[in-house]
Order: C-alpha cells, then sequence, then structure tokens
C-alpha cells in the first residue's frame, strides 16, 4: 500500500506526528563547486518523518543523494536549508547522542582486535569499562563473533568486519542506527544472512534503523517502510507501507505481496534509473 | 618454535658464505692480506677494540650524535608531515623541493653550518638532521593522507574531538608510514654523522675509521667498521623486524 507522492515541488509538510523519531522539514543539501565548477544541488527538499521504532528503507538511483540524507540526519554534514530534528532536539553540525552509523566501507580500526574495536565506542563514550565488557560481550555473542575477539579485522571475511562494525555501534546503544549500505560490498548469500541479522538486532534493540540500500529485494524484504527516492536532486517520490508484521523473515519474500511490492517500486524507480543514467 | 623460513636461511648462508670466502681468500693470498685482513682477525679486532674501550668516546660521541639527530628529526619532521597534510597550499609550495631534497648533496653545506653553530658536534648534528628530517616528514604525510576517511567518520560518528581524533584514530592509522618514517631517518642520520666524522671531523667513530686508514692501521679500520656494521645492521634487523609486525597486522588475509 503507497501512501502517495511525499515530497513535491515544495517543502510544505504536515505537523511531525506522535511517534516521530527524526523529523525533515525542507531540507536540502548544495555542494558548492570547486574551482569554478558548477554548485551540486544533491538532496531535497526532503521532508518527512522517521517513525520511531521502525525500520525504514531508501532506495533510489545511484548518485540520488541517498548517502547525503544519512549523512544530515546524522549531523555529519549540516543542510544547506531546513530542519532535522532527533528527540525534539535540532541536529545541527555534530551526531547527536543516541545516534549510531555503520558505514558501506569497512570501519573496523585493523590496529584493534574484535573485542577492542567493538569496545572502542562505548570506550569513547565514557562508560565504565565493566560495563563495556558485558556489552562488547552481547555483542560479539549477538552477532556471531565471540570466538573471534582476539583476531584482527585482517583475519576476517568482509562480511565478519562488517559485523564488527555493527558490533561497535551495538555497544553504543544507539536509539537511532543509520545503515550506509552497510552490505553493498558483500556477495549475495552474505547479503541475505546479514539482512536476517539487522532483522534480529532492529527486534532484539528496539533502535529507529533506517537503511539507505541499492537492492529493492533487501528493501522489501527488511522493512515497514521504504522511501523511494528520485534522481538527483534526490526528493522522495514515494513512501512505500510494506505493511509486514515485526517477526518477518526470508519466508517473508513467498508472500504474494512481496512481488507486487517489488514490481511497483522498481516501476517508480526504472524512469528515475534512466534519468540518472541520463537516457530520459 | 617455528622453524626459520626458506629466505631466512638462505640470507644467512650468503653472509656466511661470503665471510668465508674472503676468509679464504685473505689467506690463501688470492687478495692482498695486508690490506684485506681475513674476516676473523677482524673480529679479534673488534673484540679488542671493545676490551680495550680505548674508543668508547669517540662511540659514545657518535651515538649520542645520532640519538640526537634522530630525535630532532622525528619530532619536527612528525610536525611538518602533518602541518604538510593539513596545509595543502603550503604542500604545493615545497613539493619539488621536498622531492629533490635528496639530489643535494647534503655535506658542502658543512662549512656554512660551523659558522652557524661553531666548532663542536652540532654541525654535524645539523647534517644528520637535513639529511633525515624529510624522509621523516614526507613519510607521516603519506601515512596521514592513507587514512581511510571512513576511520575519520567514525570518529565524528563517536563524537571524538581533534586531539582524541589524533591521538586514538589518526596516529595508530598512520603508524607504519610513521615507523618507516623512524626508521628511515636512524639510517639516514648514521649515514650522514659517520660520514661527516670520516670526512669533516676530528673526533668520533667516522673519524677514528679514517684516522686508522691514513695511518695505515688496518686491523683497528676494519676492527672499527665491523663493530659499526654489526651495530647499524643490528638496529636495522630490530626496526624491520617491529616494522614488520606493524604491517603484518593489517594485511588482509580473507579466508575463502
Amino acid at each position: 500500500m503507497s501512501v502517495g507522492i511525499v515530497e513535491p515541488a515544495g517543502a510544505t509538510r504536515q505537523p511531525a506526528s506522535d511517534d516521530a523519531h527524526v523529523t525533515l522539514t525542507g531540507v536540502t543539501k548544495v555542494f558548492a563547486g570547486r574551482d569554478g565548477a558548477q554548485d551540486v544541488h544533491a538532496l531535497g527538499p526532503v521532508s518527512f518523518d522517521l517513525r520511531r521504532g521502525e525500520l525504514f528503507s531508501v532506495v533510489g538511483p545511484s548518485g540520488c543523494g541517498k548517502s547525503t540524507l544519512l549523512d544530515v540526519i546524522a549531523g555529519l554534514t549540516n543542510a544547506t536549508q531546513g530542519d532535522i530534528q532527533f528527540e525534539g532536539q535540532r541536529v545541527a553540525g555534530e551526531v547527536p547522542e543516541g545516534v549510531a552509523v555503520v558505514f558501506q566501507e569497512d570501519a573496523s580500526f585493523p590496529w584493534l582486535n574484535v573485542f577492542d574495536n567493538a569496545a572502542f565506542g562505548g570506550r569513547q563514550m565514557g562508560i565504565d569499562e565493566a560495563e563495556v565488557g558485558e556489552r562488547v560481550s552481547y555483542a560479539l555473542g549477538f552477532m556471531g563473533l565471540s570466538d573471534f575477539s582476539k583476531a584482527y579485522p585482517a583475519q576476517l571475511s568482509g562480511g565478519m568486519r562488517q559485523r564488527v562494525c555493527i558490533a561497535r555501534a551495538m555497544v553504543q546503544r544507539p536509539r537511532l542506527m543509520l545503515l550506509d549500505e552497510p552490505f553493498g560490498a558483500l556477495d549475495q548469500q552474505t547479503r541475505l544472512l546479514m539482512g536476517e541479522e539487522t532483522l534480529k538486532l532492529w527486534r532484539e534493540t528496539g533502535s529507529t534503523i533506517m537503511l539507505i540500500t541499492h537492492s529493492i529485494d533487501e528493501a522489501v524484504l527488511l522493512s515497514d517502510r521504504i522511501g523511494v527516492m528520485s534522481a538527483r536532486p534526490g526528493c522522495f517520490i514515494d513512501i512505500v507501507e510494506t505493511g509486514w508484521t515485526r517477526e518477518r523473515g526470508s519466508e517473508t519474500a513467498l508472500d504474494p505481496r512481496y512481488g507486487q511490492l517489488q514490481s511497483q517500486i522498481w516501476g517508480q524507480l526504472r524512469t528515475e534509473s534512466l534519468k540518472a543514467l541520463g537516457s530520459a | 618454535m617455528a622453524r626459520p623460513s626458506k629466505p631466512l636461511l638462505l640470507r644467512v648462508g650468503l653472509i656466511v658464505g661470503s665471510v668465508l670466502l674472503l676468509e679464504v681468500a685473505s689467506r690463501a693470498g688470492w687478495i692482498d692480506p695486508v690490506s684485506f685482513i681475513p674476516p676473523s682477525e677482524m673480529f679479534v679486532a673488534a673484540v679488542q677494540i671493545l676490551s680495550d674501550g680505548v674508543y668508547n668516546v669517540d662511540i659514545m660521541l657518535t651515538l649520542s650524535s645520532a640519538l640526537t639527530s634522530v630525535l630532532m628529526a622525528v619530532v619536527f619532521g612528525f610536525l611538518g608531515g602533518l602541518m604538510l597534510a593539513k596545509l595543502p597550499r603550503l604542500r604545493r609550495v615545497v613539493d619539488p623541493l621536498l622531492m629533490s631534497w635528496y639530489a643535494v648533496p647534503i655535506f658542502v653545506f658543512y662549512p656554512m653550518l660551523i659558522v652557524i653553530f661553531g666548532l663542536n658536534r652540532w654541525p654535524l648534528i645539523a647534517l644528520g638532521f637535513l639529511f633525515s628530517i624529510v624522509a621523516m616528514a614526507v613519510n607521516t604525510l603519506n601515512g596521514v593522507e592513507r587514512i581511510p576517511l571512513v576511520q575519520l567518520r567514525t570518529a565524528r560518528m563517536l563524537r571524538m574531538g581533534p586531539v582524541r581524533t589524533t591521538l586514538r584514530v589518526r596516529l595508530p592509522a598512520s603508524l607504519p608510514f610513521v615507523f618507516t618514517g623512524v626508521k628511515l631517518t636512524i639510517v639516514y642520520s648514521f649515514i650522514a654523522i659517520i660520514g661527516g666524522e670520516f670526512l669533516l671531523s676530528g673526533a668520533g667513530f667516522g673519524y677514528q675509521i679514517a684516522f686508522a686508514y691514513n695511518n695505515f692501521d688496518n686491523p683497528t679500520m676494519y676492527g672499527l667498521m665491523l663493530l659499526l656494521l654489526v651495530f647499524v645492521g643490528t638496529v636495522n634487523m630490530i626496526l624491520h623486524s617491529v616494522e614488520h609486525r606493524l604491517y603484518q597486522r593489517r594485511v588482509m588475509k580473507e579466508p575463502a
């Protein structure tokens, strides 16, 4: 079921709902051109709410500003215009407490072993060592890495290293987890397994999760809602409600609605992808 | 206990074989045994030098000069590398100078350094410093530039300030390159200081080798040379081993 086009040309929006965890109002991002090059309007205007405790995926053509959207929500970059609120507090210039980001690239620190990598965030937050130890043990167990706590990232596969990064985020106990194509560099089988891990993580922690992904399948299988973005400058052309229960899993792919949702999203994305390629 | 690797065995074999060949060549008269004494006699001379302690003052003078030069080059080279990474305009200005630095025969500056520092050890220390600082700065710059952006973004995500990011992320991330810089700094400092003593000074390890050479005191000359080789070789092997361990931990060995 579609809730229709959320972001028309303007930036007007309905007032934030009570369960809004993150609220974006008229957010745009323009990158200034360097050495005489033209400015790049990468994003927006975008207005939407992330609901507390939902798993929200963002799909869109390459270069449409998905990662920029994540960066402005995380406070890793400032929006050019508009307002971003996390738990009612304005996000500006720095990552708010309670937010964790897992990046597409391997962000494990090669000089630290798995345990210390996972503990890194907790230690930076000033959590006492005993508590960090407990959280790390739990997170590594949850991610199936308990037997590798003394290993270094160089000794792990790409999927395991990404799990180390997710474990590091878990140790922070974030209320909002932003995942920027974290499985993008992984093979298909590992991707599917990591998708299941993400669902497990979401159910276990109760965090709000925003997942940026290239994969329509992944978005449809994992999400409560899917934001479909236009070609650059990226705006939401649709936000699709999947209607899955919280206990969903790989068997959800057998539901007839799974294929319908895939077709619907691909129908919307195809035109935008052609635009992004310069063919439309 | 791990078995020694084949390359290591071959390396040791090559060194031992060369020494034995020189020993035989010298003793058999294939080469002049007066101008090239057998390695066993070099060893005896080296032991004698150490037990007599006649050259201890010179050895300590060279070591302290090299240490001072290394410390200065490491500190200023590291800070210089960080500064160049932070200031790309400055880097564009000095890049060609850095690239051509080692084309300059640094010893020609010795008279100028004497004018600046006077007739003492400082001109030699300055030679060592000038010869090695660029290696340290360039390696630091390389290391800092190669830090994956995602690691710095992770630091920002964890709300780490600039000092903490430098200490906890930038420094460990660039450590293998910084360490290579330290290794080169030690090597270059020794080359400059021993070379400077040999050619230009009136004291120190290099000067004593030159003095023995000029007086046809071959056992002393070879003994001092052997001591120098063993010392520099040992230091270099230790540094190489630490460097190897630093890199090894970071090399991807992804399982199938």
